[in-house]
């Protein structure tokens, strides 16, 4: 090993980040495994029909023994940090928030801001080490010619992260490695298991981690009752895209843009929800072809491959996680924010989801959808 | 990397003279001790010469002390042994959990508790405990040295007001025991509880005086064991060593240790704050145990500082770990008035016996360039800088 460092390892317990912590243990650098404790699962267990046992994977008691089990397998020093009161601050409640308002948020991508690269960024940095690497599947080079720091798309395409990570600084890309970024996933499990980890064959965890079996909707009923706030009465009409109103919904929070089930109304044409008018607590229903849109306004702009976009950019953007990037021009309107306009008319721009831009393989930047 | 042990309240090294004596009775000396033979007889009598140095150390008759597997067995012993549903019990807010979770599932069965508080120096006022003294008071529970802040309580005081009140009188000792002199009678206290491995014998041990003819239930049945107090085999490699860990306790008072051991504590302490600027020890306006201190830092996580610490081979704690030992805020600091971010700033050095002058000159360079690093990366730190 040429140049041994002190790296930190945010480790959850699933076996990208185990794999992480042993590859970068077998290349000869110097480890520390760090678990962040975000989300106390028994906190809402058997509030406003929680689960009474708890099954969510976050921070649960499970997933910190197997991390620990990892480090003392590997042989590194191993600690679990405690960053409950920030994730509840920045992740929980604009979660809670952007539901109310009719917005679809991604408490990932907040979380990634807020705490794993910058609370986790810090601890490392105070604890001696040089950097930070996580499990994520992306790359990150630093380019010579644009003096940048870049986050690139993953060669296991399938397992692309970058979507959740577009909000990363230049500051912050500097100080991360995401050694998983050349790899496909059956390769890590096969790493895994040459490494002897004894949970190559863990599943991969899908839900968001602090929501148990993905009902977000409990999930924040449950989450007001135990702060002792009420539910704002989110209810209010139903409303075709001609304004007629056809009905009443139980809340704007139990609704996305895109979704076909649970309007409560029955026509002879399928209906999905177009629109979330938060002001008016209204839904706006229509036919499939009023999902399709050609552009979209976004704000809160990161930028990661350019540092200012001055004229128009043909990129790729994708609208959520799992959307193929879609062919666009990109310019910029006004102070932070963007507007993106499509080759073809994309389904389903939802309020709260990131847009994020793609050359090539090359992010680059993003923003929040307005 | 050399290291250095500062935890010795989380737990301390068996020392070498009491792992000595422990040695022989995991392997020659193995009888059961109520077995009539001649091996049932020599670890019996090992059990009773421990039973005895115990009695001594505590003050009391042999036959009040019962042998138990620690501190929190000792303390769930002595409070769901006394008190039961439609009793009212008085503890505090800076008790152990051994003690706050017993008392939290008592009242889930049925009994009422009370829970005083401290003031800024960590220490409770027996007058509150007097206030609270309700006709079914059956039991005050409250501890006689805190695990992290070391200040002792005014437990003599306690055990006045309990015995007027009639109603018994139980202090968690742990913290305590072979760090200061312990005299039941003179506490006046009906049960106490203390544990092995805080003061040099192996973990899995520990003790409770019990006042002969107290009532107590016991937790365990199957077998007579500790006159009927405690049922199952007697650890007798453990009790042993309990009874080997009080003698040389006991020698250590003689000798004066305590006074060598504060005065090292006394040197750290201001050796540090000397140095950091802005911290504050929590707990120094009261009287308290030799071995510890605990200081605030400002701007820093206690966390970030246990990591880096233990990383440069130092080893000290902050708060109360949880189960997948990440830290809370200690409940002991926030009753003390602390904000959380203050309390979360805090860090308990805790020497023991085996720590040597040149461990504290090691930890008094350690610390303030720690402490340095921490405040140059503290986003915090960085804004109150600017602004002042």
């Amino acid at each position: 090993m040429l140049n041994p460092k002190t790296i930190a390892v945010a480790m959850s317990g699933g076996v990208d980040s185990s794999t992480v912590a042993a590859m970068l243990r077998a290349e000869g650098h110097n480890v520390i495994g760090l678990t962040m404790q975000l989300w106390n699962q028994r906190r809402l267990a058997g509030h406003e029909g929680m689960p009474e046992q708890v099954t969510g994977r976050c921070c649960s008691l499970d997933d910190v023994y197997d991390a620990r089990r990892v480090a003392q397998h590997i042989g590194i020093p191993y600690y679990v940090v405690n960053h409950e009161e920030r994730f509840e601050r920045d992740v929980v409640r604009p979660f809670v928030a952007e539901y109310l308002s009719g917005r679809t948020p991604i408490p990932c991508s907040l979380c990634n801001n807020h705490l794993k690269f910058d609370q986790l960024l810090v601890v490392a940095q105070q604890i001696g080490a040089d950097c930070v690497a996580t499990g994520h599947y992306a790359r990150v080079e630093y380019d010579e010619a644009r003096g940048r720091w870049l986050l690139k798309r993953p060669a296991d395409r399938s397992k692309d992260q970058t979507y959740f990570l577009f909000g990363l600084t230049q500051e912050q890309l500097s100080r991360t490695l995401f050694p998983l970024g050349g790899m496909t996933k059956p390769e890590v499990r096969e790493l895994a298991r040459k490494q002897g980890l004894a949970l190559a064959e863990k599943p991969d965890s899908q839900e968001i981690c602090f929501v148990p079996g993905g009902d977000y909707k409990r999930f924040i009923d449950a989450y007001l009752a135990e702060s002792g706030e009420a539910l704002p009465d989110t209810a209010g009409e139903l409303v075709t895209a001609n304004g007629e109103v056809i009905g009443e919904h139980s809340g704007i929070h139990n609704f996305t843009i895109g979704q076909r089930k649970g309007l409560g109304v029955a026509t002879g044409s399928p209906l999905y929800v177009i629109q979330i008018n938060g002001a008016d607590k209204q839904v706006i229903v229509g036919g499939d072809e009023h999902l399709y849109s050609r552009t979209l306004r976004a704000r809160r702009v990161n930028l990661i491959s350019v540092d200012e976009l001055p004229e128009p950019m043909r990129v790729c953007v994708k609208i959520r996680h799992r959307h193929e990037p879609a062919a666009a021009v990109l310019e910029k309107a006004g102070d932070d924010e963007l507007v993106v306009t499509f080759d073809q008319p994309q389904r389903a721009i939802t309020p709260g989801q990131a847009a994020v831009f793609y050359d090539d393989d090359i992010v680059v930047g993003g923003a929040w959808i307005a | 990397m050399r290291r250095i042990y500062l935890d010795n309240n989380a737990t301390t090294p068996i020392l070498p003279e009491v792992l000595e004596a422990m040695r022989p009775y995991f392997g020659e000396h193995f009888g059961n001790a109520s077995s009539i033979h001649h091996h049932g007889q020599e670890t019996r009598a090992a059990v009773e010469r421990a039973r005895d140095l115990v009695a001594s150390l505590l003050g009391c008759r042999a036959a009040e002390v019962v042998f138990t597997s620690g501190g929190t067995e000792g303390d769930n012993l002595a409070i769901a042994g006394l008190a039961s549903a439609g009793d009212h019990i008085i503890t505090s807010t800076i008790e152990h959990h051994a003690v706050l979770l017993t008392c939290k599932h008592l009242e889930e069965t049925g009994c009422e508790v009370t829970y005083v508080s401290v003031d800024g120096r960590g220490l409770i006022d027996p007058d509150d405990v007097r206030r609270f003294l309700r006709p079914n008071t059956k039991l005050i529970s409250i501890m006689m040295a805190n695990n992290e802040t070391g200040v002792l309580q005014p437990v003599e005081e306690i055990g006045k007001i309990a015995a007027e009140a009639e109603a018994y009188f139980h202090t968690d000792a742990v913290q305590a025991a072979g760090k200061v002199p312990i005299d039941v009678n003179r506490i006046g206290c009906d049960v106490l509880s203390i544990s092995g491995h805080k003061m040099h014998a192996p973990q899995g041990v520990g003790a409770l005086y019990v006042r002969k003819a107290t009532n107590l239930q016991p937790l365990f049945y199957g077998g007579r064991h500790e006159r009927s107090r405690r049922a199952g085999t007697e650890n007798v490699p453990g009790i042993v060593a309990l009874g080997k860990a009080a003698e040389l306790a006991m020698q250590g008072f003689e000798r004066g240790d305590d006074k060598k051991i504060s005065a090292w504590r006394d040197r750290l302490q201001q050796g540090i704050l000397a140095q950091v600027g802005e911290g504050a020890v929590n707990g120094d306006a009261a009287p308290r145990v030799p071995n510890t201190t605990n200081i605030s830092f400002d701007s820093i996580e206690g966390e970030s500082m246990v990591i880096a610490l233990d990383l440069k081979g130092l080893a000290v704690s902050t708060g109360a770990a949880c189960t997948s030992g990440a830290i809370e805020p200690s409940h002991v600091l926030t009753a003390m008035g602390l904000r959380s971010d203050r309390a979360r700033a805090s860090i308990r050095f805790s020497l023991g016996k085996q720590n040597t002058a040149e461990d504290i000159d090691l930890a008094l360079a350690l610390v303030p360039e720690t402490v340095a690093r921490l405040r140059e990366l503290s986003p915090v730190y960085k804004k109150q800088a600017v602004s002042s």
